[in-house]
């Protein structure tokens, strides 16, 4: 079990990087807490999978360094860096027996074969492989075969972390949740850190107790599921997490307005410093929609309205500017036009794409979330 | 006019793949196929297209029999899965290869592909090839040929199924504006009942190559006639519960008798069981008149935006649906609310009594 | 299940059929029709039912260029399967040594058959060429014109330079078909080199070592060039293999009915080896114990 340090990391598969532009990561400073569960969640080429390979040493980054419990691994090769790691596609070794498989760690690593069999029990029982041990692990199904290549790393006593590259891509959908399920109650038990590489939003915040969302070669933010649903640092999570993602308008700060295309919506006190153009960020669940004027809300034409059973999502046209209302199954959507509220403690003002943090110290009537 | 079918079977090598199946579709709206994999939307489509002939029954279009007649012939354009565009042509020339082999003038083709390109929003690629192209791109670039012949009928089969999931959400929605427009009969198969409730129109539910119900799509969401229907058309699945209606009471298992009332209130003795949607399931209590279960958290799944609290009551698995991020432990012991007026009947033959808001017994 | 539009594709197919008819299936009816009559002139033939078959079964010579046959045919596959392997093992997996090496290795598969039984009668004189006049300048007398095993070896080193690099080409396609997680995962499971090809590298290229291995079989029993060029089945009969002795037969005594009939049980028992080893290697290392 292991604390990982990334220090100024950064990697580019050029030899003689240029610009930014060259870099599949940009330089970060992240350190990851032991014995706790990370996601790292982007859409494909973000560089999610050259984080990990770098943590895992099968990539050896251009720039910085990573450190397991302090201790500089950046130089060393995969298998002296004490990690397991679960592939897309199950590994396994196919002429052995499921047994055999998990105890070949051990083998090579010249332990009593006393030993490696309570080891090797042990850990097939947590994984309820044990029905299977005898059989060849080639004729198994691919979850099967997923739960042995995740039982040759738990087997270990000395692994440090186990790291997953988006391994239930083959797994048949409805044992996908009994595979989610068993890797928290592993991670329940093993208390081992982490690092789970997945561009599903479902699967990231699921498993994680942290999720790291990656876009661009940058990590724009770490944090809780909650804290990335309610709080957003970088517009770009506002738009991936959540489903539909977060409405962002380019607006005009001044004196606590934020004005959209004509229409002026009080963001509350605690941005009352800011002046110039902004995006303002709030998600769709948490706008209102009201047939009728209401004070503080700015009127809009509304588009259309889609029935999606447990809710419904009303398109509607604020100028400009396109806007999602998530509403509840059976509430009345006004037609043609109505009047939208922005609840100022959900709405986030962002610069160049990253959150501005309230200012807190301004007084205020309006209460900020968190 | 309309596609219709007529009592259509399909079997290949003695295996039912379309099971008798009768079906109207009539031009200028929307029809989602939903089913699950092997369930015979792409069977049915490829009948529909006449790629396939059918072992028994007719296709007529316009009223003509058109059963046999090959696809060549036929007045339809396909979108599949995989993103199928010529790889050596641009993106342009994609588009216009359908005018192109029906003889269209240079000016009619330039003025339609820069028409759809601009519906597509992809008339800025016209000049790439479609290895230039992103996946959401090449899709569009197949859909835009697709749509630029204006054919008869449309068939698209789980077209955004290769795309991430916010792109498909993009590409929903923009569905939904494409087609409202048009004259064809668009056919569109997908497994996601969510899907089929974005892109709205009418949807046939299909099981093992039999159709099951066919109607507008938002009916048939709330007013699924038999179980079955209503599991393939649920996300998160539906919840079940076995009760007894008896004095005029419904008991279920370990929770409180509630008395007969609103739409349940017309209920004959005996055993029953009562579907709940996963949103229609509450972890606090709303209103007096709320039924409680005891369950126990087996996990708690996190979309981004909703929380999918997998519970486990009496042996069968349930999903509580929650707006926003919640966090669950495993092992937690909860209280799961429904309020009765939402619960779905259906009889020991899995067929519905009633649903909510739907008095109508079923006869037989 | 019909397939009225698709009717065309049939007669896309009738010139393969045609192709094929004429250069297979016609040659072999007539080699049928030969093992059962004799024939004396065009007009002037005799049934004899299975008198050929028998004949030739109790043939010695034939049984002798049988055994020789199956040593020969063994060696190759023993020594050219681990070689090949060996070899593709050995060379580079990516960058410009993979394609020059994949150049360098497939050259004598590139040579005439004729030119390759001239160069090494060349080679292995014992007068001058290079091999020879070296193993007899060390003491070792060798001479494949007069001495059998010499000879015999020559045939041996000369098939297995000629085809063991498809072996290599066989099995370095296999190793380079293995995901390269597998590697990665052996090395997190602090896997030895050794574990690694036993483990990995060998399982994942049974498919191609049993194309190998039915192809070397083959071709190694259907051996005429090389012996051929080299002695012409001498000295003696020791590098007399099957076709040679069949050649010997039909064009040489020009014995056609027992030719024939030889030709028919030779094919036979080609086709009864390569799906022997068929089926023994569908089985190995699948689990499959029935």
């Amino acid at each position: 079990m292991a604390r990982i340090e990334l220090k100024n990391l950064a990697h580019s598969y050029h030899s003689k990087p240029k610009s930014e532009a060259d870099y599949a990561l940009q330089q970060m400073d992240h350190v990851w807490e032991d014995g706790q569960a990370y996601a790292l969640l982007g859409p494909s080429g973000c560089g999610k999978t050259t984080l990990l390979n770098i943590i895992s040493g099968l990539v050896k980054p251009s720039e910085g360094t990573v450190s397991f419990d302090g201790e500089d691994v950046s130089a060393l090769l995969p298998q002296e860096r004490n990690i397991a790691q679960v592939f897309q596609f199950p590994v396994i070794y196919d002429t052995m027996s499921v047994y055999d498989n998990l105890a070949f760690p051990l083998r090579n690593r010249g332990l009593a074969e006393t030993d490696i069999r309570a080891r090797v029990n042990e850990v097939a029982e947590m994984l309820e492989l044990d029905d299977v041990l005898t059989r060849r692990a080639a004729n198994l199904s691919a979850d099967a075969k997923q739960k042995i290549s995740l039982g040759r790393g738990l087997v270990r006593s000395d692994v440090a972390a186990i790291l997953f590259d988006e391994p239930l891509t083959v797994i048949d959908p409805h044992l996908k949740l009994y595979l989610r399920r068993k890797l928290k109650q592993i991670h329940a038990r093993f208390k081992l850190t982490m690092v789970y590489v997945t561009h599903d939003q479902l699967e990231a915040l699921t498993f994680a107790d942290k999720v790291v969302v990656m876009h661009a070669g940058q990590v724009v933010q770490i944090g809780t599921p909650q804290e990335l649903f309610e709080n957003p640092q970088h517009t770009f999570v506002g738009y991936f997490i959540g489903s539909p993602g977060m409405n962002i308008l380019p607006c005009n700060m001044d004196k606590g307005l934020a004005t959209i295309s004509g229409s002026v919506i009080p963001v509350g006190a605690v941005h009352e410093s800011l002046s110039g153009a902004h995006e303002l960020g709030i998600r769709p669940e948490f706008l209102r929609l009201h047939a009728a004027a209401v004070a503080g809300t700015v009127k809009v034409t509304i588009r259309e309205t889609e029935d999606l059973g447990s809710c419904q999502i009303a398109r509607v046209k604020m100028g400009d500017h396109s806007l999602k209302v998530k509403l509840d199954e059976g509430d009345t959507v006004p037609t043609e036009e109505g009047y939208l509220e922005f609840p100022p403690k959900w709405i986030r003002i962002y610069a160049d794409g990253k959150l501005v943090e309230p200012d807190r110290s301004l007084k205020s009537d309006v209460e900020i979330a968190q | 006019m309309a596609l219709v079918l007529e009592n259509v079977s399909k079997s290949v090598a003695g295996e039912l793949h379309i099971d008798n199946i009768s079906l109207q579709l009539e031009p200028g709206t929307f029809n989602v196929l939903l089913g699950r994999t092997l369930s015979g939307k792409t069977s049915l489509m490829r009948l529909m297209a006449g790629l396939d002939r059918p072992s028994k029954g007719r296709v007529l279009m316009d009223g003509k029999d058109v059963t046999g007649l090959p696809v060549r012939k036929r007045d339809v354009a396909m979108v599949y899965q995989q993103f199928i565009n010529y790889p050596s042509m641009t993106v342009y020339k994609n588009i216009a290869s359908p005018l192109r082999l029906a003889k269209v003038d240079a000016a009619e083709i330039d003025r339609r592909v820069r028409e759809v390109a601009e519906m597509l929003h992809i008339e800025d690629l016209l000049e790439r090839l479609p290895v230039e192209l992103s996946g959401g791109q090449q899709q569009r670039t197949a859909i835009a040929r697709a749509l630029v012949k204006d054919t008869q009928l449309l068939l698209l089969d789980e077209p955004l199924v290769n795309l991430d999931y916010k792109l498909r959400e993009e590409l929903r929605i923009e569905m939904r504006d494409i087609f409202k427009r048009r004259k064809s009969i668009v056919v569109y198969a997908t497994t996601e009942p969510l899907e089929a409730l974005a892109l709205g129109g009418n949807t046939a539910v299909m099981d093992e190559g039999r159709l099951e119900q066919f109607g507008n799509t938002i009916d048939v969401y709330q007013h699924p006639q038999s179980i079955k229907i209503a599991q393939a058309f649920s996300d998160p699945a539906m919840n079940f519960v076995r009760g007894e209606v008896a004095e005029k009471t419904v008991k279920f298992g370990s929770a409180a008798e509630i008395p007969l009332q609103g739409h349940l209130f017309d209920l004959t003795e005996g055993d029953y069981q009562f579907g709940m949607r996963a949103g229609h399931l509450h972890l606090n209590r709303k209103s007096a008149a709320d039924v409680a279960f005891q369950a126990d958290v087996d996990l708690a799944e996190i979309s981004g935006s909703e929380t999918f609290v997998h519970v486990a009551h009496n042996g069968s698995s349930w999903i509580v649906q929650r707006q926003g991020v919640h966090q669950h432990a495993m092992g937690e012991q909860v209280e799961v609310y429904v309020d009765p007026s939402r619960l779905y009947v259906f009889n020991r033959h899995g067929e519905r009594v009633v649903s909510p808001g739907n008095f109508q017994e079923v006869l037989n | 299940m019909k397939k009225w539009e698709d009717n065309k594709a049939w007669f896309m197919v009738i010139p393969v059929f045609l192709v094929v008819a004429v250069s297979a299936i016609l040659p072999l009816m007539t080699v049928v029709n030969y093992s059962i009559q004799d024939i004396f002139g065009p007009d002037n033939r005799v049934f004899v039912g299975l008198e050929w078959y028998q004949e030739v079964l109790s043939d010695t010579r034939l049984h002798d260029a049988l055994k020789r046959q199956l040593l020969f045919s063994s060696l190759v596959l023993l020594i050219e399967i681990p070689l090949g392997v060996l070899i593709a093992m050995l060379m580079p997996k990516r960058g410009w040594g993979a394609s020059l090496s994949l150049v360098l290795v497939a050259l004598p598969l590139l040579i005439p058959w004729n030119v390759i039984g001239t160069i090494w009668i060349i080679f292995t004189r014992p007068d001058i060429g290079l091999f020879g006049a070296a193993i007899n300048a060390l003491g070792v007398p060798f001479d494949h014109t007069a001495a059998p095993f010499d000879a015999w070896v020559t045939v041996l080193l000369m098939e297995v330079w000629h085809w063991t690099p498809l072996v290599v080409l066989l099995a370095y396609a296999g190793l380079q078909a293995i995901p390269e997680a597998y590697f990665q995962a052996a090395r997190i499971d602090g896997a030895s080199t050794w574990a690694t090809f036993r483990y990995i590298q060998l399982p994942k290229m049974r498919g191609v070592l049993t194309i190998a291995v039915l192809l070397r079989f083959m071709d190694s029993f259907l051996i005429y060039a090389e012996p051929f060029v080299l002695t012409g089945g001498g000295p003696g009969n020791s590098t007399t293999f099957l076709s040679i002795y069949l050649v010997k037969l039909a064009v040489g005594q020009f014995d056609l009915g027992p030719a024939a009939a030889f030709s028919m049980i030779y094919f036979l028992i080609v086709l009864l080896f390569c799906w022997l080893f068929y089926q023994a290697l569908l089985k190995v290392g699948t689990g499959d114990k029935s």
